[in-house]
């Protein structure tokens, strides 16, 4: 059993939001934790368009995902918050004193005053290829990701997909596997042309077999899978012996278990008012994408504007006999010294 | 002003009216167009777009970009016609264009 970790706040979601977040309520003395379900920062900045460039930010005519991102850890970087990375929060209680209880899925407890919630589209998740009975075999013969590799020695091993993942984890398993055989739908991979080359010596050594085509059915009793049918580009149907298939498709956002919480939900988005950003329930905050109110655009600068004035309520139920003076950056010292400037 | 047909999975057929300019996955969402997500919002970096444009009309749209056909592969039952809805600009040359939206996009 781990320690239970007490603090003020708990941010879900390491994107831009989560991160200002940090920022907005630092400014008022409150720490905070941050947990996202990636392996790294930014959210979908960091996922989904790192070097693409935005252009509505005020004051940053031109800045990619990745750059954002950056300027955001250096700008909170005097507030220490603590990340947890690749942990999702799994479950959620309200304790009889008003604060939360929240668990996540590597075991992590944390007990706190507020939560804020700034989940953008959901957690990402791995995207399950479209095989109806694919659920059947998952966590015996597919798998996601790979946790323990020595779980895989010995096994006749698919991987499907042609970027980084899959050829990272085809050149870390085959010296493991009895068989490692690739599917994808081209002879073109997108992934690091070193190991294109490492995965293409592999295949002229006769040690990895790659087939080109796209998978169709799994077939094996019990999600003890025997074979996996692919469909060649000719409109033929291969059929492939296998006992662990490694589908890597990229990733996907679901709502994943906030819809569980028991908080307000409207079309898989959380309603909040717009003084405090708010849920249904006290306490509970909702920033950036995941939330909507009338008027609600899905902008990065709205979700700063949020986190603004989400700090200013939840410094009065954090700390409910403290005087709340606003300040600026400018100006005060005070709020100068907690940056660590003055 | 251009029209675009979108055809679900299932067979059913919405026309609606498209802007010269815009792509064919923001006339999607514009006109609640089931079965296109666009969970990126046009960044070609999630392939939940995914369409299959008519066979009348591949030649007209023309095929995917190198970055759009990398993106292909995030994508499932991939076909020749394929391509990325966000991808395609609405001009007066697509007007009628006929797409099949796929069961299902992630």
């Amino acid at each position: 059993m781990t320690e239970t970790i007490k603090t003020d706040a708990v941010i879900i979601g390491a994107g831009p939001c989560g991160l200002f977040a940090v920022f907005e309520l630092g400014l008022l003395d409150i720490k905070a934790h941050v947990v996202d379900i990636l392996d790294k920062v930014g959210g979908q900045c960091a996922e989904l368009y790192p070097e693409k460039p935005i252009y509505d930010i005020p004051g940053l005519p031109e800045v990619t995902g990745q750059q954002l991102t950056e300027n955001l850890m250096a700008q909170i970087k005097p507030f220490e918050p603590t990340f947890h990375l690749s942990e999702m929060i799994e479950s959620l209680e309200k304790l009889p004193d008003g604060s939360f209880r929240l668990g996540t899925n590597a075991g992590t407890v944390f007990e706190t005053k507020v939560v804020i919630i700034a989940a953008g589209g959901g957690s990402f998740q791995p995207k399950k290829p479209p095989i109806s009975n694919v659920d059947e075999y998952e966590g015996q013969s597919v798998f996601y990701a790979v946790r323990k590799m020595e779980a895989f020695r010995g096994r006749d091993i698919l991987v499907a997909g042609g970027g980084d993942s899959a050829l990272d984890w085809l050149l870390n398993l085959q010296p493991l596997a009895n068989s490692m055989t690739i599917v994808h739908r081209r002879d073109d991979f997108r992934a690091a042309p070193d190991s294109v080359n490492k995965m293409r010596a592999l295949v002229a050594e006769g040690k990895v077999n790659l087939v080109i085509g796209q998978i169709g059915e799994l077939k094996g009793p019990g999600g003890k899978l025997e074979a996996a049918a692919v469909k060649l580009p000719d409109g033929t149907v291969s059929e492939i012996k296998c006992d662990a298939l490694l589908p890597f498709f990229g990733l996907t956002m679901k709502l994943g278990p906030l819809a569980e919480w028991g908080i307000n939900l409207e079309q898989n988005l959380i309603p909040v008012d717009t003084e405090k950003f708010e849920t249904s329930e006290p306490g509970i905050y909702a920033i950036g994408d995941i939330n909507t109110y009338p008027g609600k655009l899905k902008l990065i600068l709205s979700g700063f504007h949020e986190a603004a004035l989400m700090a200013q309520s939840a410094i009065r139920r954090i700390n409910p006999d403290k005087k709340v003076v606003f300040q600026y950056t400018t100006s005060s010292t005070n709020l100068q010294k907690k940056l660590g400037v003055a | 002003m251009p029209s675009i047909t979108f055809i679900s999975s299932s067979g059913e057929a919405r026309t609606v009216d498209a802007t010269n300019g815009s792509t064919v996955m923001e006339t999607a969402l514009q006109n609640g167009i089931p079965e296109i997500e666009a969970e990126c919002g046009g960044a070609c970096s999630c392939a939940t777009c995914h369409v299959y444009v008519d066979a009348e009309w591949t030649e007209k749209v023309g095929g995917p970009s190198p970055m759009e056909e990398d993106m292909l592969d995030f994508a499932f039952e991939v076909k020749p016609e394929s391509r990325l809805s966000c991808q395609i600009k609405v001009s007066d040359t697509l007007d009628g264009l006929k797409v099949h939206t796929p069961a299902r996009q992630g």
